[in-house]
């Protein structure tokens, strides 16, 4: 019990496993489908529920990623709860003209007479250390410009169960995209009931009042040990991080809706500390942080007291053997943190 | 490169073993006619309208009313003067951007929504005019749509290819991407345990797309509703079938799927053909079906497009004098002494009548109002707080 609510301890696969769950058991119209979901998934986060709802309503697909989200397009037409699996991020390019043009557009050009808000694509994201050039990457940029789409990342169990049910339950199609090295990693107390999480709102996990440092998914993780590296640098790189600024406040804010995102947020923090850290895994050229960059120094630019500071993946294929220089870690982003303040 | 490939590649691939369908409009022939005249007449359809894949062919022995053959007649005129009015307003500027007409191609829609039952769905792609009229809609709201007024179909915002009733799932403006969209529909309706099917249609052009033969597994594999509508007008824009299709017997590409071609300028065989693929699907729960209709386009792929630089004038002035799906409906009507002359160009008056009525009311509509460039990109209530418009100064907060 927390908070007068049962809780269970999980971790992010069992808590969208959960979500799922609760889904299938109060909407006889959804159904979950996808490579190999049937047995569970390659991340187990459909375990057993073919064997609890029956194989009619989670069932294997073939493995045709375009076919799978035109499959999953036309029964949201129909009213249907589509959940549908692209069992690897890397793999939804082949989707990517059916949900920029047909899921994201059917609203607005059947002037609202059809839909597909019951269109949900979970898929699995970011690095997980050896996943290599077709498993690590991490595609939200992408679809951060197809208006009429939204595009959720949870960073833990708790907020995968709740952002999840949410994005289910959006009269909108919604890419969630769960960061498979959290999958096993990140456990915490999940509540058992059926909750939601707002889409489109970030949350301010460390309020601070020097720099902002904005994540989502894994790299959050990493900012947070980055922020307490700067505060107690272990002995390593003690001589490289300087006593002055040691004592820095640093706001960490979880973005966790890459579309829309909450601008407002972001902005009243950065208005407050003048200083932008934004971390991601994709690439810097036209990733998500580039967009975010540009709107905060439009809005911010009389309040900015350092350039906007983008620690991101290289511009380059996530090679398996270069992956632990690939991903934004503690210390880029510690050395970030640093530059940006003492600009 | 381009003489090498003329030399190696002859105009006509030899259909080994294949006669080709034939696809005169008029080749039905009378059997029986009751001598009551509410009693429908017996007609036979001409053997060589059907080519049937890994399927028995349709009965060629059909029932026809006399009310039916003038109504389909009557649907048939009325949807070619849509089609030649929004040519007119294209043409007078006045429909802008992009625009594809279905003349010559009317024995499939007409066809088929006779052939079908309301709650059966239809999705297709460019091609798409007929069929939303055809499915409840109306010329107005088709003309309309074309026009970018507020009485179109999806209120001004679609636009060409963007027209839509509750069982039409439109015009699709991506070439084999309402194939897999059709199967999900279907999918749905075998769920809901409705007894209905999808027609999912598609050109020859969209035949070579991935995400087709993607659908065709899917719908075998789950046994769904699906009747997948390959409308063969013999060119992909500007491209033959023989240049871009290894196999131009498109009923035959669905591997384990049945498929039937079937002559698609004679009315009388193409509704014969969807009541058997309807059947198929939903009341032998055969599962998916492939039918195939040979048809032809009389203008070119779009507005821009001529038509002429890559088939002969004579090839489409052939076809509309000897093969045309409306002159054919109207010898059956004479010969079979159902209306005379006459009482056919009555018709063909009131089909016009029809017709410019609507383009009349479709442009004293009004354009969108400005607000709706904002509405439905998402669900009212659920928008980001704000969107960006095409300048600086203009973005829109909800």
């Amino acid at each position: 019990m927390v908070g007068g609510r049962e809780t269970r301890k999980m971790n992010t696969y069992q808590a969208v496993r959960d979500a799922m769950s609760i889904v299938l058991a109060r909407d006889d119209n959804a159904v979950v489908f996808g490579e190999d979901v049937a047995f569970g998934g390659v991340f187990r986060c459909t375990l057993g529920l073919a064997e609890e709802f029956g194989r009619e309503r989670v069932f294997n697909t073939p493995l045709t990623e375009q076919g799978i989200a035109g499959f999953g397009i036309g029964m949201a037409m129909m009213g249907h709860t589509a959940v549908a699996e692209i069992q690897f991020a890397d793999y939804i390019f082949p989707a990517f003209d059916q949900l920029v043009n047909e899921a994201a557009k059917i609203r607005y050009r059947s002037g609202g007479s059809f839909d597909v808000g019951g269109l949900t694509i979970r898929t699995p994201t970011m690095s997980v250390g050896h996943g290599g050039l077709y498993h690590s990457q991490s595609p939200e940029g992408f679809f951060m410009g197809a208006a009429g789409l939204k595009v959720v990342i949870p960073r833990s169990p708790l907020q995968a169960k709740g952002l999840l049910l949410a994005s289910i339950r959006d009269p909108n199609p919604v890419i969630f995209m769960e960061p498979k090295i959290l999958y096993r990693s990140a456990v915490e107390q999940v509540p058992e009931d059926d909750f939601h999480l707002p889409i489109g709102k970030a949350e301010v996990l460390i309020p601070g009042s020097d720099v902002t440092v904005l994540a989502w998914g894994t790299p959050v993780y990493n900012a947070e040990n980055a922020i307490e590296f700067l505060k107690n640098p272990p002995a390593a790189i003690e001589s490289l991080v300087p006593p002055s600024l040691r004592s820095a406040k640093i706001e960490l804010i979880d973005l966790r809706s890459i579309l829309p995102w909450d601008v407002e947020t972001v902005v009243e923090s950065v208005k407050k500390t003048g200083r932008l850290v934004i971390v991601h895994e994709a690439g810097m050229t036209a990733g998500a942080g580039a967009e975010i960059s540009a709107e905060v120094q439009k809005r911010c630019f009389l309040k900015l007291s350092a350039p906007v500071k983008r620690v991101t993946g290289w511009d380059l294929p996530n090679a398996l053997q270069y992956e632990k220089f690939h991903i934004p870690d503690s210390i880029r982003i510690l050395d970030a943190i640093m530059e940006t303040l003492s600009y | 490169m381009a003489s090498l490939a003329r030399t190696r590649l002859p105009r006509r691939l030899p259909q080994l073993g294949l006669r080709s369908i034939q696809t005169s409009a008029d080749t039905t022939s009378l059997k029986h006619t009751p001598s009551d005249p509410s009693q429908p007449l017996t007609v036979k359809i001409h053997e060589e309208s059907f080519h049937s894949y890994n399927c028995d062919k349709p009965d060629l022995e059909v029932q026809v009313t006399r009310d039916e053959l003038l109504k389909m007649y009557r649907q048939m005129q009325t949807m070619r003067r849509m089609e030649m009015a929004a040519d007119a307003l294209y043409k007078a500027k006045l429909v802008r951007g992009f625009c594809h007409l279905a003349i010559g191609q009317e024995a499939v829609s007409v066809g088929l929504e006779n052939g079908i039952e309301k709650n059966d769905r239809v999705i297709t792609a460019y091609r798409c005019h007929p069929f939303a009229v055809m499915r409840g809609g109306t010329i107005t709201g088709v003309l309309g749509e074309l026009l970018g007024r507020q009485v179109g179909m999806s209120h001004g915002k679609g636009g060409s290819m963007h027209i839509f009733t509750p069982t039409f799932f439109g015009g699709n403006g991506i070439v084999g991407a309402q194939v897999p969209v059709g199967t999900g529909i279907s999918f749905a309706q075998k769920y809901l345990g409705e007894k209905h099917c999808t027609f999912t249609l598609y050109g020859d052009g969209a035949s070579n797309q991935g995400q087709v033969f993607e659908s065709f597994n899917m719908a075998k594999l789950w046994n769904l509703p699906t009747v997948f509508v390959c409308e063969n007008n013999k060119y992909g824009m500007g491209t033959s079938a023989e240049r871009s299709s290894s196999n131009t017997q498109y009923f035959t590409r669905g591997d384990k799927i049945p498929g039937l071609q079937v002559n698609g300028m004679d009315i009388i065989a193409t509704k014969q053909a969807v009541q058997f693929a309807r059947q198929w699907a939903v009341e032998k729960e055969n599962g998916p079906l492939l039918l195939e209709f040979v048809t032809y386009r009389y203008g070119g792929h779009s507005m821009s497009d001529p038509g002429t630089t890559y088939r002969t004038r004579e090839e489409v002035q052939r076809m509309r004098s000897t093969q045309d799906p409306i002159r054919g409906l109207q010898r059956y009507i004479e010969e079979w002494g159902i209306a005379t002359e006459q009482e056919l160009k009555a018709l063909d008056k009131a089909a016009k009548a029809e017709v410019d009525a609507a383009v009349e009311e479709a442009k004293a509509s009004p354009e969108p109002l400005d607000k709706d460039l904002w509405t439905d990109i998402y669900y009212k209530g659920t928008e980001p707080p704000f969107m960006r418009g095409r300048e600086r100064e203009e973005v829109h907060h909800y």
